[in-house]
């Protein structure tokens, strides 16, 4: 536990019943740190967090947040986390003022007090302050829900997959708010199943199956990805993976956006590659070396690499 | 306390802004009152009944043309003997049949006492119990006169009712304090249960957990706005009964309503129990109707007299709140009774509700787990 840590999660356990949806789970977050949680549906992001919001007890390990416990310390440390489920808790027959003036009033503050702190992101609300929540677009929703978890000015803010659901646009404004932030001092945890958004974290945790794969920088997690990496495109995408995956020198073979990456066993690489598909009717191919993303060092870890046989995913 | 009140005003408004919300507290209740009231005044305007006269005298035809004048009975054929009883009261028009015994007038004025038998359809217990008493009101009425008219003083004429096909009905079927009873469970325990885990569908409630309201702040919030409801609902009920169906209370009005209140938090608490044990806002509806509404209708008494039942739901309903409350509310409004003829069952009441709260408040998960 580092000096300025405000939370620090060390060996924490929790299961459901036969479901362990944390294994043995440790890290530290430093004050100010944006922190992300990058992992699929089920990995026990939203178990985590809610054991860092006080509405679920570990069965095992320590978890200290601000200074507090997060068992023994539940009660003050209410007052200080704001927290934004991953269904945005919003009354949806109350109004956009009625929500914000809610939740500010329960956190025994007012809107005007702390206004400044989500002038931003309530501006882009404001014309519709009469207007049911429910009647809200869905960016419009996740702007009033991140409005009403800060209303208490928190010391820490949870935001559990914040942009689920939510338009490319609104997802990029988002992000930016969230920056914004920084110059409160607010430290944010924050998960999300979207990999590109990792790179916007200070720091990110990739999280699969209750176990945390990796905790560092984003760049500095990609900069972990050992293999040498290829791009190849074609206007046949779909039929592509498949004559990739077949190909017997191939290691690994994944869709990332309009390309498909690919790595080779022994990072081996020669033309045969670009015979072999033009053998087999792609007219269109292109090949290249390619940099590592965040996605790539998440699939190479979340599966060791099996010697000797291609894989499928 | 700020926080308390933002609380309660929120929940105001999601009752005020929900149609179906504020159809189940106001239309409900007037439409129940309305229609148990009318269905149950309308149908002894005219009723027929059948007359059985052994004696066929003076006396039987004066009680008779009495009877049949009043406005409430329509005169049916005569019947000649008793078999023909059955059989007149199975054709369903025939609503009652009333029997002078032999010798009516003589036995009248001989021994002072003469017997009328009135049989009504019990099936239909509503009808049979609206009509024997208007009857024996009648005779009473015929009574009166006798002795006014210096007959002599002693005279007595004595109605016998017996009911065929369910002989014991005992209570009388008063729709008001039944109304009040159900209404009550459906708006308390249904709705609070309903609010609370509706919370816990949409996911409020975690955001409600992490602020700081403590559990009794949210469990007050929530029954504060239903309990000024219901008991809104109760005085308009109440003002219907007294202005629509000329049925007074006859006991204390603030005893009244005092006991109305304690049935409202008995209710209200309930609610919140079922909601601090469920989840989905469908277990809560499913465990209000069927563990609170079909109880409070079927074994409260309500409906199907106690006496009648087979032991076993009597001690059933020995548990059920609405019984105790039906007791209480026909003693204070029909038999205008006062408190030291109902404080048993206002302790149970009393009782039952601080057990609902400190277990409610007790299991009342401060966490989601």
């Amino acid at each position: 536990m580092t000096a300025n840590s405000i939370i620090s999660v060390s060996h924490l356990s929790k299961s459901f019943g036969e479901v362990n949806a944390l294994k043995d789970i440790s890290f530290d977050v430093g004050e100010g740190e944006v922190f992300g949680f990058i992992g699929p549906d089920g990995a026990g992001k939203t178990t985590l967090f809610r054991i860092i919001t006080t509405l679920l007890l570990p069965d095992e390990g320590e978890v200290t947040i601000l200074g507090l416990d997060c068992v023994k310390g539940f009660r003050e440390l209410r007052k200080n986390i704001g927290y934004m489920p991953g269904r945005f808790s919003l009354y949806m027959d109350l109004t956009v003022e009625e929500n914000l003036n809610f939740y500010a009033t329960v956190f025994g503050t007012t809107v005007r007090e702390n206004y400044d702190l989500i002038a931003d992101i309530y501006a882009h609300i404001e014309p519709f302050r009469k207007r049911p929540a429910g009647k809200l677009s869905g960016g419009m929703k996740q702007k009033l829900a991140l409005s009403c978890a800060l209303i208490h000015k928190p010391a820490l803010l949870v935001l559990d997959e914040p942009t689920t659901g939510v338009d490319a646009v609104s997802r990029a404004e988002f992000w930016e708010m969230l920056k914004k932030l920084k110059k409160y001092h607010i430290t944010i945890l924050v998960s999300t199943p979207y990999m590109d958004e990792a790179m916007r974290c200070d720091k990110v945790a990739l999280i699969q199956e209750g176990k945390i794969l990796s905790v560092d920088q984003p760049e500095r997690i990609t900069d972990g990805f050992s293999r040498r990496l290829f791009s190849v495109r074609s206007s046949e995408k779909y039929k592509l993976i498949r004559a990739l995956r077949e190909f017997p020198l191939t290691d690994t073979a994944y869709p990332f956006g309009d390309s498909v990456h690919v790595t080779f066993r022994d990072d081996h690489y020669d033309d045969t590659l670009y015979r072999y598909l033009t053998a087999a009717g792609f007219t269109d191919v292109s090949i290249g070396e390619t940099r590592a993303g965040i996605e790539d060092r998440f699939l190479e870890l979340m599966t060791p690499p099996l010697q000797g046989s291609n894989r499928t995913l | 306390m700020k926080r308390f009140l933002v609380f309660v005003k929120k929940e105001f408004l999601h009752i005020f802004r929900d149609v179906r919300t504020m159809i189940i507290l106001f239309l409900i209740p007037g439409a129940l009152i309305l229609l148990f009231g009318f269905v149950v005044n309308t149908d002894l305007k005219n009723a027929t009944v059948s007359f059985l006269d052994l004696s066929r005298d003076e006396m039987t035809v004066k009680l008779t043309d009495k009877i049949c004048s009043s406005g409430f009975f329509f005169r049916g054929e005569n019947l000649d003997s008793y078999q023909e009883i059955d059989q007149a009261l199975r054709g369903n028009k025939i609503k009652a049949v009333i029997i002078f015994e032999k010798d009516f007038s003589r036995k009248l004025i001989s021994d002072g006492k003469a017997t009328v038998n009135i049989i009504t359809d019990g099936s239909e217990p509503n009808m049979a119990t609206m009509a024997t008493n208007y009857i024996s009101a009648i005779i009473a009425d015929f009574n009166s006169e006798l002795v006014t008219n210096g007959t002599t003083a002693t005279l007595l004429v004595q109605p016998e009712v017996r009911m065929f096909y369910n002989p014991s009905l005992k209570s009388q079927h008063m729709f008001v304090p039944g109304v009040i009873t159900l209404i009550m469970i459906l708006i308390c325990a249904l709705m609070t249960s309903i609010t609370i885990t509706r919370e816990k569908e949409f996911g409020t409630m975690e955001a409600l957990l992490v602020s700081p309201l403590k559990p009794i702040q949210i469990i007050l919030g929530k029954i504060v706005p239903y309990f000024i409801l219901s008991f809104v609902d109760v005085i308009i009920i109440l003002l219907l009964s007294r202005y629509v169906f000329d049925l007074p209370v006859k006991g204390s009005i603030i005893l009244l309503l005092a006991e109305t209140m304690l049935y409202i938090l008995m209710s209200l608490s309930l609610g919140i129990l079922i909601s601090s044990v469920v989840n989905t806002m469908q277990q809560a509806i499913f465990i209000s109707l069927v563990g609170m509404m079909l109880p409070a209708i079927l074994l409260s008494g309500f409906i199907y007299p106690i006496g009648n039942m087979p032991k076993i739901y009597d001690w059933i309903s020995a548990i059920m709140p609405p019984r105790y409350f039906i007791i209480i509310i026909k003693n204070v409004m029909i038999k205008g009774t006062g408190f030291s003829y109902i404080w048993k069952e206002t302790l149970f009441l009393v009782l039952f509700t601080l057990f609902a709260i400190v277990l409610s408040i007790r299991k009342f998960n401060i966490r989601l787990q």
